[in-house]
């Protein structure tokens, strides 16, 4: 068991979970991730690394609630443990001087952003970032992404909080009119991630993506991760999980993240019920 | 001279109709009195030549001796001096192949059911225990003082740890899933393999002190050069061939295609026959195509069936003839109702506009000339391209090693397959202090010689240590 050493609610359904996980503190790098299990009846789900302490021997990552998983997951506070916790898997963001890079982080994503950006201002590149959410209170980390960046620009779909519209329109203007980014990091939701890539490729800026299909063991045994990158079968497990924006193949890759919306569905009202009878 | 006894007793099973509607053991086992009267069978003869065709040396004749007499611990503990998983064994090796096949018997058309009894050994332990359970036979050796890293928990590994805990040494074995087995838990199904015997073996091994680490990754928690700086003073490799092969051809990343490992992870490690009691799902087709006619896609598709599937096919290049799956669960396949499109090999997936698979387009295929393997090559027919429709596919053409420890360590010296060089009797790599064993070495192959490569290596590295 991997006991939670601190659970932070950091929106109304984002939790940042500390855990206990010396061996895989002692190796994690940015933008690799880990595999996790609740209890004994769960499911192995992927999970990407947002900050890790060597010292205390704790890795940290940060969950959405979306289906059975996730939920079961929050229920879970300080104190509590988790089944199983493997890592550090995949290849770790490559990290090297480029010049000016522009880290957009959609949603929750900016956990995993914060690390990458961490260590690419570290290796001495000037860090643009660019966060964005639906709404002013999906908003988290602005001041830990604002203290390793040297240009923080903030978007919500409503205009709720910073700058009114989506991602893609700063990112845009970061690349048409300095046209000086060297390289755009572009993390969240598969469309967001899409349509970044989708924006930086006419002006031929290397955008590098962290992809999220569905896993099963998380280290080159199933193959169910696989997406095409380049007209290429890879897995994003053990080949990525970061991938060349402009090479993937998009499509396919929501649709396979769809595979098991019926049965997603069917389990999480399941869970529903079963929570509804337990808070009774 | 007592008259030679012809009549192989027959295990029972369950019947096929029942048996493809659940997940319960195929083969119940023999009975008491029917274990008795195949021991008997056995002539004792004074060569032993079961012996020389079992790749962990068990001594056979003792064991079916004891067991003629009655005597079952005395049979545990023949049985147990060589082979440390008798229950796996008696279930899942080839035997037609093996002792059973040099049996002196089988010139006579009917040797020892050798597994049969050897399964019946282990079950009686099983469940007679801890009453009656023999004390081990040897103590372990004294404490020598070395650590051994064995990395892997399937049935080479096992094997490696349980016999250098015997011969006095600290083990730690490192398995990256999140219950030790291998292949014995993600891969062969409940119905051939019950999860409790392999938990049961597994236990025995730990009881011989081994100290088994899960959800650790070699390769990525630790170097190999990590783990020999860290205290271990050698290292087995038993990584298996964990890396499923896909056909590339058109349409294979559409949803609904499987590699046979992610299927059979899914049902048998996740329990997702058990959906959505378990949490992990996994599509139940109404019509399944199982590319490749091993034991892993008989394995695949009866699963498949047990799952609800109205048709299961098995998709093969060549002929029956051909099929390398085990003859015994091919019969069972048939017997359950999956049916074989032999002499057919897939030119493309097709999918409808979710990106979901709807059918295959097959070639048929002749025989042509012997290849490499010795086997006739199968040739496409021109102009011979049909519609089969399908809604999940398995594709389960084998495995090759997963790269990622040869990838993040020097010195160990791969073949272009993927496999790690090492000596064939002992097991030593070309990386001082590491060994290797099992499929990671040979390519995909079966659970007995992924064992006998086990026991050879902890020999040698015994050897090594105390030298």
């Amino acid at each position: 068991m991997y006991k939670i050493l601190e659970r932070e609610d950091l929106t109304s359904n984002v939790h940042a979970y500390r855990i206990e996980a010396p061996a895989v503190a002692r190796k994690a790098r940015p933008g690799q991730f880990v595999v996790i299990r609740v209890d004994e009846n769960g499911e192995r789900i992927p999970l990407t690394i947002a900050d890790w302490d060597e010292q205390e021997g704790s890795v940290t990552v940060a969950v959405q609630e979306v289906g059975t998983t996730t939920h079961r997951l929050a229920e879970l506070k300080t104190g509590d443990a988790i089944a199983n916790f493997v890592g550090p898997l995949g290849l770790p963001t490559e990290i090297e001087h480029y010049g000016t890079v522009v880290c957009v982080a959609g949603g929750f994503a900016v956990a995993v952003v914060y690390p990458i950006a961490r260590a690419l201002r570290q290796a001495g590149n000037k860090v643009i970032s660019i966060l964005g959410a639906r709404n002013k209170s999906l908003l988290f980390w602005e001041d830990e992404l604002r203290s390793v960046s040297d240009e923080l620009i903030v978007t919500t779909d409503d205009g709720s909080y910073g700058r009114k519209g989506l991602v893609t329109e700063p990112l845009k203007e970061l690349i048409s009119v300095d046209k000086k980014v060297d390289r755009v990091i572009a993390i969240g939701p598969s469309i967001m991630m899409k349509f970044c890539a989708l924006t930086s490729k006419p002006f031929g800026v290397k955008t590098v993506v962290s992809l999220n299909p569905i896993m099963v063991d998380g280290t080159g045994m199933c193959g169910c991760c696989r997406v095409s990158v380049g007209g290429v079968t890879r897995f994003a497990c053990v080949d990525g999980p970061d991938f060349d924006g402009h090479q993937v193949d998009w499509d396919l890759l929501l649709a396979r993240q769809r595979t098991y919306i019926d049965e997603e569905k069917l389990s999480f009202e399941q869970w529903l019920q079963k929570h509804a009878a337990a808070v009774k | 001279m007592p008259k030679l006894n012809l009549n192989r007793v027959e295990m029972p099973r369950q019947e096929p109709k029942k048996r493809g509607k659940n997940f319960q053991e195929v083969a119940m086992g023999y009975t008491p009195g029917m274990a008795k009267e195949e021991a008997l069978r056995c002539i004792q003869c004074p060569k032993r030549p079961c012996m020389t065709g079992c790749p962990v040396m068990v001594d056979i004749p003792d064991f079916v001796k004891a067991l003629s007499e009655g005597n079952l611990p005395e049979a545990v503990k023949a049985l147990k001096r060589k082979n440390a998983l008798p229950g796996i064994c008696g279930r899942v090796c080839p035997q037609e192949t093996q002792c059973e096949a040099v049996c002196t018997l089988a010139k006579k058309g009917a040797p020892v059911a050798i597994g049969r009894l050897e399964r019946f050994v282990a079950d009686w332990e099983r469940t007679s225990k801890p009453e009656t359970s023999p004390a081990p036979e040897t103590p372990p050796a004294p404490p020598s003082g070395k650590k051994v890293a064995v990395v892997g928990s399937g049935p080479a590994g096992l094997t490696a740890a349980a016999d250098l805990a015997k011969l006095g040494h600290a083990v730690t074995m490192f398995e990256a899933l999140h219950v030790p087995g291998g292949v014995l838990m993600y891969g062969i199904p409940e119905f051939r393999l019950p999860k409790e015997i392999v938990r049961n073996e597994v236990d025995y091994v730990a009881s011989l002190g081994v100290d088994i680490r899960l959800d650790s990754v070699v390769g990525k928690l630790a170097t190999l050069d990590e783990l020999l700086g860290d205290g271990f003073h050698a290292v087995f490799l038993g990584t298996g061939a964990g890396l499923p092969m896909f056909m590339n051809i058109p349409g294979e990343n559409l949803n609904g295609i499987y590699s046979a490992n992610e299927f059979l992870t899914r049902v048998n490690l996740m329990k997702a026959y058990l959906f959505p009691q378990y949490d992990t799902p996994v599509k139940i087709g109404k019509k399944v195509s199982v590319i490749g006619a091993g034991n892993v896609a008989m394995d695949s598709a009866r699963c498949a069936l047990r799952l609800g599937a109205e048709e299961v096919n098995i998709v093969y290049r060549r002929s029956r003839e051909e099929m390398p799956a085990r003859k015994e669960e091919l019969e069972n396949a048939e017997e359950e109702g999956i049916e074989f499109k032999l002499l057919t090999n897939p030119k493309r997936f097709i999918g409808n506009d979710k990106n979901w698979v709807t059918a295959l387009e097959c070639y048929q295929m002749e025989l042509g000339e012997p290849d490499a393997s010795g086997r006739r090559r199968p040739v496409v027919k021109p102009g011979s391209e049909f519609i089969m429709e399908t809604d999940v596919v398995i594709v389960a053409l084998g495995t090759t090693p997963n790269p990622l420890i040869a990838q993040t360590s020097k010195g160990l010296e791969t073949t272009h397959h993927g496999t790690v060089v090492a000596d064939e009797v002992t097991g030593r790599t070309k990386k001082p202090g590491v060994w290797a064993g099992g499929d990671i070495v040979t390519g995909a192959a079966t659970v007995i010689s992924a064992m006998g490569a086990g026991k050879r290596a902890a020999a040698d590295i015994d050897k090594y240590l105390r030298s």
